[in-house]
């Protein structure tokens, strides 16, 4: 009697389980789901109504320019084009730099004190801080010390330094991990050969880092591509198109800003919106592939 | 000879890398020190009471109180915690635990894209999608600009974020964790509630808080959706939930918006405006850092 009673009690409250289970994975598949298709939604939005201004005319002409919101986006192309090569010809000695310092030379520093173990500490420490600032505050800095002090003006001059300092740690932090990622016996066969560390470093563990630093670097251009916070109010909005690296310019995530709010010509700021999400999406495709390469190489 | 310039190369090239490691606390340093430098002029003319206490910003008055501005941030922040925390997290589970790999394969690419996204096409996507749908909310005052498109944008915004670590915290609980419940006769669900998640706590706490970090320091989309208005945000009628339904400007949109006319005493206290995102942030991302530690990653 008493144990048929336990037996129906458990076999109910194991039924209570299983549909408290089903309930609560619904919910998962529902939020997993719902990223996608919020992801379908703007992307498709964009892309479609974008479609309907995209041609080669709209690539092929410069920005009309003030409030008419008229003509192509050519010149932000191009300033773009410019703004990323400058930002990523900055970043990327200096966060290459860094992250071989990081990834190779403190291995010996662990647990010591000294000038040279909190010097790392500290430089670390830097990294870490720098990756949590928001953007307005490199664009701040960038005004002040850049446009202002050093009187480089609204120009992509200014522009790509402060973004060289916004994407420094994307860059350290990918580069180090791939570094990192290659086995000891790299090194260790190239040190028993006579080579020196730096022989090492920059014959034997970099070159089988490179897909990992390559995909720090792609993944640092998407960024430049679609950060605005910075360039607006560093980069001057000038449509023209830019001669030097003194010129003020406009690049196609501040173009689409100013076309949505000052000219209100939405078509054309969907039509710039989808060509800056293509090549987003263009950008992820390369990483993907080059970390599956990654993984491929230091696997075989 | 050969082998000693090598040594010479070997022992200088040592010493340029690290001045390279140390660039990033020197541009800390020096983006610490102009903004503060240039903030310090508000600070010594409103008083740190007159900037975080005063309820008025009006530039051309020579009045600059940031209260209504702290509070647009903080209050956009919280609605996009409440929309996004619980899918983020859910997706997150969802990729660790639940999901068939080939189902993982279609999620994980698309919340990194998500990530990528420019944020002035999401502000675009709110103003020509979301304001309008906002706005048919029947009340008045109502223009679907305001803190409930915001609190949306910014969900969509952080959910990467919060997805990707939470993720990897409840991905490194030991699995024996898991069998040992299994073992008990506990459902999965049941593990995940009783075993999993209270184990992967920090992490998860940590992600949630690094979400905020970037809720708070969200600029474009911010300034695209949330209309701008300098107004301590209230409940449009006498339901308290109109509250976002009402137009705000945040910390960082106030920058934006008026640093390219401003001068004088207004430009100090747009950098006093950073002052005081930047130690928010600080604050905040300490914060999480406080959770990750001891959490090998």
């Amino acid at each position: 009697m008493k144990n048929d009673r336990i037996t129906s009690r458990s076999k109910l409250t194991l039924a209570r389980r299983h549909l408290t289970q089903r309930l609560a994975f619904g919910f998962l598949w529902l939020a997993g789901l719902t990223a996608v298709a919020v992801l379908l939604a703007v992307v498709g939005y964009v892309v479609l109504q974008g479609a309907k201004v995209i041609n080669l005319d709209f690539l092929l002409t410069p920005p009309r320019g003030g409030l008419s919101g008229e003509g192509g986006i050519s010149t932000t192309i191009v300033a773009t084009f410019y703004l990323v090569l400058l930002t990523i010809g900055i970043a990327t000695p200096l966060g290459l730099g860094a992250a071989i310092y990081l990834a190779e030379y403190t291995g010996e520093m662990q647990g010591r004190s000294g000038l040279l173990p909190l010097l790392v500490g500290v430089a670390r420490f830097g990294v870490e801080t720098l990756a949590g600032i928001p953007s307005i505050i490199f664009g701040l800095f960038g005004y002040a010390l850049f446009v202002s002090a050093m009187h480089f003006g609204f120009s992509l001059l200014s522009a790509a330094l402060a973004g060289a300092c916004l994407i420094l740690p994307v860059i350290i932090r990918a580069s180090e991990e791939a570094l990192l990622a290659i086995p000891r016996s790299y090194r260790e066969g190239s040190l028993a050969l006579g080579m020196t560390q730096w022989q090492t470093v920059w014959r034997v563990v970099v070159p089988a880092a490179l897909p990992g630093i390559v995909t720090g670097i792609v993944l640092s251009i998407g960024r430049v591509v679609s950060e605005t916070a910075v360039f607006y109010v560093t980069l001057g909005a000038s449509h023209k198109m830019p001669t030097s690296i003194f010129s003020p310019a406009r690049s196609m995530a501040l173009h689409l800003y100013y076309l949505a709010m000052d000219t209100r010509a939405f078509d054309k700021a969907m039509g710039t919106g989808a060509i800056l999400v293509l090549s987003i999406i263009v950008i992820n495709l390369v990483i993907n592939f080059l970390s599956r390469r990654l993984i491929g190489e230091v696997r075989g | 000879m050969r082998i000693q310039r090598r040594y010479i190369v070997d022992r200088s090239v040592r010493y340029l890398l690290l001045l390279g490691a140390l660039v990033s606390i020197f541009v800390v340093f020096l983006i610490g020190l102009f903004t503060l430098r240039e903030g310090l002029p508000a600070f010594q003319e409103i008083g740190l009471g007159g900037l975080l206490g005063g309820r008025v910003w009006r530039p051309g008055r020579e009045e600059f109180g940031l209260l209504a501005m702290t509070i647009g941030s903080i209050l956009v922040t919280i609605g996009a915690i409440a929309f996004g925390v619980p899918l983020a997290l859910g997706g997150a589970i969802f990729m660790a635990e639940v999901a068939p790999p080939r189902v993982r394969d279609i999620v994980r690419p698309a919340v990194e894209l998500l990530a990528g996204i420019p944020s002035v096409v999401y502000g675009l996507f709110g103003m020509v999608v979301l304001v309008p749908l906002v706005r048919k909310i029947p009340t008045p005052g109502n223009t679907g600009f305001g803190l409930l498109s915001a609190s949306i944008v910014l969900a969509v915004m952080i959910l990467p974020t919060i997805t990707n670590i939470a993720e990897d915290a409840i991905r490194a609980v030991p699995r024996e964790f898991k069998e040992g419940s299994l073992a008990l006769g506990m459902t999965h669900w049941q593990t995940i509630v009783g075993v999993t998640l209270p184990a992967a706590r920090s992490g998860i706490v940590a992600a949630i808080i690094l979400g905020i970090g970037r809720a708070l320091g969200e600029t474009m989309a911010m300034i695209m959706v949330i209309g701008n208005s300098i107004i301590i945000p209230k409940p449009l009628n006498n339901n308290p939930l109109t509250l976002f339904l009402s137009q705000a400007r945040t910390l960082t949109g106030n920058i934006a918006v008026e640093i390219s006319y401003a001068t004088g005493l207004h430009e100090d206290a747009l950098f006093a405006t950073g002052v005081v995102l930047f130690v928010l942030i600080m604050l905040v991302n300490s914060l999480a850092r406080f959770f990750m530690r001891g959490k090998p990653r």
